[in-house]
């Protein structure tokens, strides 16, 4: 069943019309206004969301609200629209993305507060959350596309947002391409889903008609499965493609708060929810995406452990966590990736928001070596980062443990025994690096410099921090075992768009507790390592050196794709097209004009003599040929 | 009656003289002189074929051509006049100022 909800337009008209303020008029109506607009909209837009969530609350379950604004595309028998379509799934994502980046934006008007460019940074941000939007609203393949590109040209524009600094533009130069590669792969799979589709002669990439068509695509479905996969894997973040994410984070932190939960990387995750009818025709492309989440989760995990930079563990940790969803909707178990999609959203947003914190107030200091003992100065943020990371380690009743234990226990329950195990030492690891990193930077002995002033933050940005705190440690209650509380009503809600979980076996009791134990193990190791010896971590550094190096050189990831693909892509772009195709070839086209030209008249030039009677001899010998011409035509008639 | 033909072939010797005048003399009064003579070789051709003809035309060309001759003659004077003011000299090959 499906209602028209006109209102939907509105939770998009909102950030756009907040990006074509701060564009157009921020500069002039100065920082009051646009820190009044820039957040203002995209809780403008919560609130509308909100609004039809309700409606959709009260309808029947499995209802959705749609729109159609106009016509877009039609061209022989294939037409599309411009149309929005809120369900369950979509309703889950538009709440997260507006309301955490509502939270964020508000967390911007104090973290930019210094800064010169607000009225670009708002502009940039509002774009960035209208595009998301599109994306997660789309009702059509194509429309989504559209949002997808959006976020990818956003995060460029906000990484880079510092581009004075040459080292921040050619990261977000390396999003963007690194993004290209993926999307290249996702246009691929939506041509693949529409041919197999002309085929039969169905025209459409609307999701609900794709579903009921979806038979059709029983022989394309691994193939379009794996393309689209590639596609999630670039705006995701995961192997092959999550070599932009850790280089990311050298914009704003609210940004990097942004990318990493409420937009950008849960694009994938939702997308392969999204086409769960296609996935789930192939065992084959879920099995692919199952293996690539739990491999990059652990991979990233291990990386996290030794780096020191408080931005980039938790950019790896975004990675890993992002390999957790990948692995549940691998596993089948839709509902838990779109679950953990959300418990990670509040508390990684929240994390984000509280190393911005501290790098606020230790004057841009990010290196958690010269950190220590900050949380008698911070109560506030040490609060709230406690929260954020029992969450994240999933410590019974945090939101992190009731999404990641799902994950894992339906991982188990569908049969990838070997998954769930690496899932749970991924879980060790994670209460490792989160605790060490808790550890590091308000725990043990001040390593800070001695001139900096460190201070609480403003209000405007520690009530954010206290929203998502809150958020952090009750999101997850709406999903308790039977009997408590709500009982399983998230994937009661979502189940009308999934269908059932299909389990294989049962997860006892001991599945669950394994994990609980791998947390435990991880929280002790960090206590120990990092609270009660703290020589003893830089001892084993030194014992393991080339293990260590290895960790902290990233598994020199980024050097081996350098050597195998930048090289090669660099000499092919600045050999053959800079100076074969554009200097020698367009350029020689171009100057070779000219200079025949020119070469021309230095020749013919010569007629020139000044001499008049030249001229008149000429001219002589003109008339005379134009005479014997005619001469000649009435003696030949 | 003297036959067509030698008015015609007098005023092509009368014309090509002035040709050739124009082309090959240097001095610019010269060949202003020589422009003249093309000029009234025209004239005769013009009136005597129209006698020929038994028309009135040629003799109001004639006419026509002559007022001209002598506008351009005033005009033409006067430019060499001041051309040599200017540069002392009548020689057409000395006068290549628009020369490449």
């Amino acid at each position: 069943m499906t209602a028209q909800f006109p209102a939907l337009a509105l939770i998009l008209l909102f950030p756009a019309l907040g990006f074509l303020f701060n564009v157009f008029c921020g500069n002039r109506a100065g920082r009051g206004a646009v820190n009044l607009v820039g957040p203002g909209v995209i809780f403008l837009a919560f609130l509308v969301t909100l609004w039809g969530f309700t409606r959709l609350l009260a309808m029947p379950s499995g209802a959705a609200l749609e729109v159609t604004l106009w016509p877009w595309i039609t061209a022989g028998q294939f037409h599309t629209e411009i149309a929005l379509r809120l369900d369950a799934l979509s309703a889950v994502m538009t709440l997260i993305v507006s309301g955490v980046g509502a939270v964020i934006h508000l967390y911007s008007v104090g973290y930019m507060a210094h800064d010169e460019d607000y009225a670009r940074y708002f502009a940039y941000m509002n774009l960035f959350a209208l595009s998301m939007l599109v994306l997660v609203l789309a009702d059509n393949l194509l429309l989504m596309f559209v949002g997808w590109e959006g976020v990818g040209l956003c995060s460029y524009l906000l990484i880079a947002f510092w581009y004075d600094n040459a080292q921040f533009a050619y990261n977000g130069r390396k999003a963007f391409v690194v993004n290209r590669v993926g999307d290249a792969g996702f246009v691929l799979g939506i041509l693949t889903i529409l041919s197999a589709l002309a085929a039969h002669g169905v025209w459409t990439l609307n999701f609900a008609e794709l579903q009921t068509h979806s038979a059709m695509l029983a022989p394309v479905a691994t193939m379009a499965g794996l393309l689209l996969l590639l596609g999630a894997t670039g705006k995701s973040a995961q192997i092959p493609l999550y070599v932009w994410l850790p280089d990311a984070m050298v914009g704003p932190t609210p940004v990097s708060a942004l990318i990493h939960a409420a937009t950008m990387v849960t694009a994938g995750v939702y997308m392969i929810a999204r086409l769960h009818f296609l996935y789930t025709l192939t065992p084959d492309a879920m099995y692919v995406v199952a293996v690539i989440g739990t491999v990059t989760a652990f991979f990233a995990a291990t990386v996290a452990v030794v780096q020191t930079d408080i931005k980039r563990v938790l950019a790896y940790s975004t990675i890993s966590q992002l390999g957790y969803m990948f692995m549940g909707v691998g596993a089948g178990a839709f509902a838990a990736g779109i679950f953990h999609v959300m418990t990670h959203a509040f508390f990684k947003g929240l994390l984000f928001l509280c190393a911005g914190s501290i790098i606020h107030a230790l004057d841009g200091e990010q290196d958690m070596s010269r950190m220590g003992a900050l949380w008698r100065r911070m109560p506030i943020t040490y609060a709230t980062m406690l929260a954020a990371t029992l969450a994240i380690s999933a410590v019974p009743g945090f939101s992190g443990y009731f999404s990641k234990d799902l994950i894992l226990e339906r991982t188990f329950a569908a049969g990838d025994h070997g998954l769930w195990l690496i899932g749970i030492i991924t879980a060790g690891l994670t209460a490792f690096y989160m605790f060490r990193l808790l550890f590091l930077t308000f725990h043990g002995t001040s390593r800070v410099a001695p001139d900096k002033h460190v201070h609480e933050s403003p209000p405007v940005m520690t009530v954010p921090l206290i929203i998502l705190g809150v958020l952090s440690v009750v999101g997850g209650w709406i999903e308790m075992p039977d009997g408590w509380l709500w009982g399983g009503a998230f994937t009661h809600f979502l189940e009308p768009v999934f269908g059932p979980f299909r389990a294989h076996g049962a997860a006892g009791e001991a599945v669950g507790l394994a994990a609980l134990l791998a947390t435990l193990v991880g929280f002790v190791s960090a206590y120990v390592l990092y609270i009660q010896n703290p020589m003893l971590p830089a001892q084993i550094a030194a014992d393991a050196r080339a293990v260590y190096q290895v960790l902290v050189d990233k598994y020199y990831v980024d050097e081996a794709y350098n050597l195998i693909f930048g090289r090669f892509l660099f000499w092919g772009s600045e050999t053959v097209l800079n100076r074969g195709v554009d200097h020698d070839l367009i350029d020689g086209i171009v100057n070779g004009t000219g200079l025949g030209v020119e070469e021309s008249g230095e020749i013919t030039r010569r007629s020139e003599t000044g001499n008049v009677q030249v001229y008149a001899f000429v001219y002589l010998v003109g008339a005379v040929a134009i005479v014997a011409y005619y001469v000649y035509l009435v003696m030949v008639r | 009656m003297v036959p067509m033909s030698y008015f015609v072939a007098l005023s092509a010797v009368l014309f090509v003289i002035g040709v050739a005048g124009v082309i090959l003399r240097r001095n610019i009064i010269v060949i202003f002189m020589s422009i003249e003579v093309m000029l009234n070789a025209v004239n005769l051709a013009f009136v005597a074929l129209g006698r020929r003809l038994g028309s009135m035309d040629g003799q109001v060309i004639v006419f026509f051509v002559m007022t001209v001759a002598a506008a351009e003659a005033a005009v033409g004077l006067a430019i060499i006049l001041s051309v040599f003011r200017n540069r002392e000299t009548v020689n057409a090959d000395e006068l290549n100022l628009m020369r490449w």
